[in-house]
C-alpha cells in the first residue's frame, strides 16, 4: 500500500473513537505490537533528541526500500512509533522523503499531544525523512 | 488547631481556574509545586494597579509615581513580615527563585569566592540551586561538593560536617525538596555552617506556601522564593539576605534605578535593596505578591500547614496501597509533594493517561537529574498539593492511577 493509503486507513480507524481514552487505548495496543529492537541498537547514535521519553530509531536500505526499527521507553510513544512505522516502513527513500503525514493532524494527534510531545514527534518524522537523504 | 477549620468550598470559589473542565472532565490540579493557581484577590490587584496608580517607582516627581512607590515599598514590608526578616532593605524583588539564586551566586561569588574555595550543595537540589553554583565554581576555579542523602531522602548531616573545610564559602540547600518532599533541618544546618563561619543560602521555592517561614529563627543568610508558587503571579520573586552580606556584595545587573550618580569615569550605587534592582521591576507582580500573602495570612499559614499535612498523609496512605508503586522519599518531616513510579509503567505514559482523565501531574526528571541518577530512574510522576486540594481529589487520583495501571501494565 502507498503511504497515503495507509494513512487513510489509520484515520478511519482512529476517528471512530469519540473519547480520547479510547484513542489512547488504541495507541497503547499499537505500542504493544511494536516489535522490540535489539538492545545493541539502543545506543546514543540512534537516540532522537527532543523527546520527553527516550526514542531510538534505526534504518537500513534493502532493494531500494527502507526498513525502520524503532523503540521507546514509553508505551504511548511506542504506539505513535508503531503508526509511523506502519506508514513509512518498507517504502522507497523518495516516497519517505516526500511524504505528507496529514494523518497526524486529521486523527487529532497533533492537538492532543503536548507541544513538547508534538515536537518530539516532529523530530522523529524529520529523522525518518533525513535518514537516506 | 483543627485541620477542618479551612472552609474548603469557600477557598475553592476564590480560585476561578479550579472550576473548569479539561477533556470534558473536572480539572484536578495536582501540579502545585510547579505553580499554584491564583485567587481572585491577586488578579484584582493587578487590574487595580494598571487601572489606577500605574507608573514607574522611585523615579517620578508626580502623584502616580509617589503612590506606586509607596505601594511597592508597602509590598516589600509585607514580604518582610511574611518571612520575619529584620529589615525591609533585606528584601530584594527578583523575577523568581532562579533569578534570586543567580543573583546570590553572581554577587556573593564576585565578592567572596576565589580559586581553590569550596561551595556545598546537596544531592536533592533543583537544577536552579546547582547550575548557578557550578558556573560560579567553573569561573573561579572553585569546587562544588555535594552533601549526600540516605535512601529515605534525608541529608546525611555527618557527611555534611566532613565536607566543611576552611575554604568552604557557602552552603546552598533546599528547605523542602521538590521531588521527595523532605523538609530539611535548616536551623541545624545553619548552626553547623555558622560554627565554621560559613553563610547558608536556602532555596525556599517549596516552603512558604506550606509552612511558616521565619528567616531569623532559621538563621539563614539568604532565602529565595517565588511568587507564583505562593499563589501570586509569575515573574516576581524574592531574595532575602542579611544586611551585612548584602552590603558587602556587588550589584547583580546594572542600569537605571540602582545608582546614586553616574559619570563616564565612575558610578556610585544605591544602598541595598535598590542596588540589586536595576531597571524597572515587576511592580504589579510585587503588589500581587502582597495580596497573595494577605490571602495566606487571612486563612492562616499554620492552618494551611495542618490541613495540607492531613491531606498529604491521606494521599501517602492511599498511594501506598496501589500495587507495584514505589514512592521516593520517606522522611518523617515532609510536605507538599509525593513522587512515585509504578512497576512496569513509564512515568510519561502514566502522566498522559491521568491528563486525559483531567488530573494534572508532573512527570519526568523534575529538574533534578542528579537525584534521578541516584535513584537510577529516568523520571517520576509527582503529585503536589495546595491549600485548595481535597481528599476527594486524592480518591479520584487513586482511581485514575488504578485505571492507568490496568491500561498500561504489561500482561
Amino acid at each position: 500500500m502507498t503511504i497515503n493509503e495507509i494513512q487513510d486507513r489509520i484515520i478511519r480507524e482512529m476517528i471512530e473513537f469519540e473519547d480520547w481514552m479510547d484513542k489512547y487505548d488504541y495507541l497503547i495496543s499499537a505500542g504493544r505490537q511494536l516489535k522490540p529492537i535489539d538492545s545493541s541498537l539502543k545506543n546514543d547514535d540512534n537516540l532522537i533528541g527532543g523527546c520527553q521519553s527516550k526514542v531510538w530509531l534505526e534504518a537500513e536500505r534493502k532493494n531500494n526500500k527502507v526498513r525502520f526499527f524503532a523503540d521507546s521507553e514509553a508505551l504511548i510513544t511506542k504506539g505513535i512509533l508503531s503508526l509511523l512505522l506502519r506508514i513509512m516502513d518498507n517504502q522507497t527513500p523518495d516516497e519517505i522523503k516526500n511524504a505528507d503525514l496529514y494523518f497526524i493532524e486529521e486523527t487529532g494527534l497533533q492537538s492532543h499531544l503536548s507541544p513538547v510531545r508534538a515536537n518530539g514527534l516532529g523530530a522523529i518524522v524529520k529523522q525518518m525523512k533525513n535518514y537516506f537523504d | 488547631m483543627s485541620a477542618d477549620m479551612i472552609d474548603i468550598k469557600a477557598v475553592r470559589s476564590d480560585f476561578p481556574a479550579l472550576n473548569q473542565k479539561v477533556y470534558g472532565k473536572d480539572l484536578i490540579y495536582l501540579d502545585n509545586a510547579a505553580t499554584t493557581h491564583k485567587p481572585l484577590s491577586v488578579m484584582d490587584r493587578l487590574v487595580d494597579f494598571y487601572s489606577t496608580i500605574n507608573s514607574n517607582v522611585h523615579r517620578g516627581s508626580h502623584y502616580l509615581s509617589t503612590e506606586a512607590s509607596i505601594a511597592y515599598e508597602g509590598a516589600r514590608e509585607s514580604v518582610r513580615k511574611f518571612i520575619n526578616a529584620a529589615r525591609p532593605d533585606e528584601i530584594i524583588f527578583t523575577g523568581g527563585t532562579t533569578e534570586s539564586i543567580n543573583l546570590a551566586a553572581s554577587s556573593f561569588g564576585r565578592a567572596f569566592v576565589k580559586e581553590g574555595d569550596r561551595i556545598l550543595t546537596t544531592l536533592m537540589e533543583h537544577h536552579s540551586n546547582i547550575v548557578p553554583w557550578q558556573r560560579l565554581c567553573g569561573e573561579k576555579g572553585a569546587e562544588l561538593k555535594v552533601i549526600p542523602i540516605d535512601d529515605g531522602g534525608n541529608l546525611k548531616i555527618d557527611e555534611f560536617k566532613e565536607l566543611i573545610t576552611k575554604k568552604t564559602k557557602l552552603v546552598a540547600f533546599t528547605y523542602v525538596s521538590s521531588v521527595l518532599g523532605t523538609v530539611n533541618p535548616v536551623r541545624e544546618i545553619s548552626r553547623i555552617a555558622h560554627e565554621n563561619d560559613i553563610p547558608v543560602l536556602v532555596d525556599g521555592a517549596q516552603a512558604p506556601q506550606h509552612l511558616p517561614v521565619d528567616v531569623r529563627n532559621l538563621d539563614c543568610d539568604f532565602f529565595a522564593f517565588s511568587g507564583h508558587k505562593v499563589y501570586a503571579g509569575t515573574g516576581i520573586g524574592v531574595l532575602y539576605g542579611k544586611k551585612r552580606w548584602l552590603d558587602a556584595m556587588e550589584p547583580y545587573q546594572s542600569g537605571g534605578g540602582m545608582i546614586t550618580s553616574v559619570s563616564f569615569e565612575s558610578t556610585s550605587y544605591e544602598e541595598t535593596p535598590l542596588k540589586f534592582e536595576a531597571g524597572t521591576g515587576n511592580i504589579a507582580g510585587a503588589l500581587g505578591l502582597e495580596s497573595a500573602i494577605e490571602y495566606l495570612n487571612k486563612i492562616g499559614i499554620e492552618k494551611i500547614a495542618a490541613y495540607e499535612k492531613s491531606l498529604t498523609e491521606y494521599a501517602l496512605k492511599k498511594l501506598q496501597e496501589v500495587e507495584g508503586i514505589r514512592i521516593y522519599g520517606s522522611s518523617k518531616e515532609r510536605c507538599g509533594v509525593i513522587s512515585f513510579n509504578l512497576k512496569g509503567v513509564h512515568h510519561h505514559d502514566l502522566g498522559t493517561v491521568l491528563d486525559k482523565l483531567g488530573i494534572a501531574v508532573r512527570t519526568g526528571k523534575l529538574c533534578a537529574e542528579p537525584l534521578m541518577e541516584y535513584y537510577g530512574i529516568s523520571g517520576t510522576v509527582r503529585v503536589s498539593f495546595a491549600l485548595y486540594n481535597t481528599k476527594k481529589e486524592v480518591d479520584t487520583l487513586i482511581e485514575g492511577i488504578e485505571k492507568a495501571r490496568h491500561v498500561l501494565q504489561a500482561g
